[in-house]
């Protein structure tokens, strides 16, 4: 055994040092910390501000808070319609593709079949799809199909957009689930679908839950598609709203402002929930793997 | 993958999870234990391929298909069509308005890739230096601006550059800069497409940054500690030690980066429309502004096929990244 207490002096050397080169490091986090999270703030801040001084030249720092531009926000003729489009939009589309990609992901890890591989390849590039660049196409396969202005139709595209995603990352998910559970509920005189239902997919929650909050996200932020294909405002969602709102509103940035916060606080939300949630359910899918 | 993509953990994260390894072992296994699969799996993918080929496969088809014709205002009331062979590829690419519009995406993609790289990289390693409450703030405010919808974030730039009212012409003028009393920085395709870019690069170098902390933290300690050693300097660290172990990462992300802003729409349709006349469209927002304000269907979707085959280029090589290091795991 070595002397403990020279060992313990030269820890605490090396901490001293550490420490001293943490204080740039430091300082230039601190600047940082502004940086990203002014036009969060802002955003915030300009929306709780009383209406007399959002419009000021030398904007005010200091106020005492007010919900009046919510109200103006949420107050919109139709702004619990927008809302409603957009649950119905987010939620059928997640739902959809989890229910698809949860067969065909299951599909791709446990079975052998031809044209699997294909199969994943085209799954990583349907990833990629620059939908973006697709709409007008897609504004004149709807008008064909007389299918402009229609919730129905914007949920089926949004499915196609998440579904790509949701197949990849379940297929890590499902790989995860140790094969010898499923088989051992085979042995016992499970059916395949009841080996699936109550051994597999009760391990498979926590990727469920990632992947479809991932889902929600996208199909809640998607923007060029509704910008295309719902031109009437009974069909707007709420991103399509709010640049629509700022237009309408001209001026009244406190309300273009809490429109805004109303449209982004469940996405922070989420990605706040979601970041400790979503590295452990990956890492973990990962190391077993 | 799409859209507001910046939301979602790079694809290749969860790649290694092993399905590819558990089938050699399956394979045999299953033979004794299953009957043979025979419909089973192609009636569970059904509904996927089905999907993807509806909404996905026709459409990319369509696209061409639209490109090889006349559609203006008038087919589109007479419901007929007009086929014009390749002349809406060559009215494209003998304009050089079209040709001004290639420059600039490639200008400022380039721009906005090297900055989100350069930055993100500096914000990444300065995590893996900070202590545990620094980095967990720092990680707090990277997430909040990672998280901010698109939309949202370019309404709140928009405010943030308000001509009259807006907190950073107050900023330029406190900071004692003349002109900023009414400046309007959406005047100029090349101010807005400045805009267009802390907006972007805002948004996306949390995306680099924690993606490389998180890759680092994967490093063992003794290698940095071997390297200070022997002397090494912060420069030769990075270069002989993260960048190495790293470069998968850097490749893959970089190549992601590429396609993203190379298709950014929203960004710069939210900020100003592609204006001032249509000054900051990139290729994305050239094709939707012929199509849907132009009324020029046809030459829109021969942008849109241009626009996608060079996107292609880009994604053949992510793919083959990805692939690569699916078989090296």
């Amino acid at each position: 055994m070595s002397n403990p207490t020279l060992i313990d002096k030269a820890a605490v050397r090396a901490k001293r040092r550490r420490s001293l080169g943490r204080v740039w490091p430091n300082a230039v986090a601190l600047c940082l910390v502004p940086v990203f999270l002014f036009p969060v703030y802002w955003m915030f801040s300009t929306s709780f501000k009383p209406a007399s001084e959002v419009l000021t030249k030398s904007p005010t720092f200091l106020f005492s808070p007010t919900l009046e531009h919510y109200g103006t926000a949420a107050g919109v003729d139709m702004f619990w319609t927008y809302v409603r489009n957009s649950l119905t939009v987010t939620l059928g589309a997640v739902g959809l593709a989890l229910l698809v990609a949860l067969a065909a992901s299951f599909a791709i890890v446990r079975m052998r079949f031809r044209g699997r591989k294909g199969l994943v390849l085209a799954v990583m590039m349907a990833q990629m799809a620059p939908w973006e660049v697709m709409v007008i196409v897609m504004y004149l396969i709807a008008r064909d199909a007389e299918l402009l202005n229609s919730i129905g139709f914007l949920t089926l595209v949004y499915f196609v957009m998440v579904l790509p995603f949701t197949i990849w990352t379940l297929r890590g998910f499902i790989a995860a689930v140790p094969k010898e559970l499923e088989d051992a509920a085979l042995i016992d005189g499970c059916s395949r679908t009841q080996a699936f239902f109550r051994v597999v997919f009760p391990l498979l929650a926590p990727g469920l839950m990632s992947t479809s909050l991932f889902g929600f996200i996208t199909a809640w932020n998607e923007f060029a598609m509704v910008l295309v294909l719902n031109k009437e405002s009974e069909a707007y969602t709420l991103p399509l709203w709010l640049t629509q709102f700022q237009t309408a509103f001209g001026n009244d940035w406190g309300a273009t402002m809490a429109a805004s916060s109303l449209f982004a606080i469940p996405v922070l939300l989420l990605f706040l929930f979601l970041q400790r949630r979503a590295v452990g359910g990956l890492s973990a899918g990962a190391v077993k793997g | 993958m799409t859209v507001s993509t910046r939301g979602t953990p790079p694809a290749t994260e969860e790649l290694p999870a092993g399905a590819p390894k558990s089938e050699g072992n399956d394979s045999g296994q299953r033979a004794r234990l299953r009957a043979p699969a025979g419909a089973l799996p192609y009636v569970l993918i059904a509904p996927a391929v089905l999907a993807l080929l509806v909404f996905l496969g026709y459409p990319l088809a369509r696209n061409i298909v639209l490109s090889l014709q006349q559609l203006g205002r008038t087919e589109m009331i007479s419901r007929e069509t007009v086929w014009t062979g390749l002349s809406n590829y060559t009215g494209l690419l003998n304009d050089d308005a079209f040709w001004t519009v290639v420059l600039r995406t490639f200008v400022f993609m380039a721009a906005n890739v090297a900055l989100i790289m350069v930055l993100g990289t500096l914000v990444g390693l300065l995590l893996n230096t900070l202590g545990k409450k620094m980095r967990l703030l720092l990680s707090l405010a990277l997430v909040m601006a990672w998280a901010m919808p698109i939309v949202a974030s370019a309404t709140v730039f928009r405010w943030l550059f308000d001509t009259q009212f807006g907190v950073v012409n107050w900023v330029m003028r406190e900071l004692g800069f003349a002109g900023y009393e009414q400046h309007n920085w959406f005047d100029s395709g090349f101010s807005t497409l400045a805009i267009v870019t802390l907006l972007i690069v805002w948004a996306s170098v949390p995306f680099v940054a924690l993606n490389l902390y998180a890759g680092l933290t994967t490093i063992s300690p003794e290698l940095y500690e071997a390297a200070r050693m022997d002397g090494a300097s912060n420069w030769r660290l990075f270069r002989s030690v993260v960048f190495p172990m790293m470069k998968q990462f850097f490749l893959i992300t970089t190549f992601l980066e590429i396609i993203w802003v190379f298709k950014a729409f929203a960004q710069i349709v939210a900020l100003n429309g592609g204006g001032p006349d249509r000054a900051s469209e990139t290729l994305p927002v050239f094709a939707y502004v012929e199509g849907m304000a132009q009324m020029n269907f046809g030459t829109a979707a021969a942008a849109s096929v241009l626009t996608i085959l060079i996107l292609l280029a880009a994604m053949s090589y992510y793919f083959r990244l990805i692939l690569k290091q699916e078989e090296e795991q």
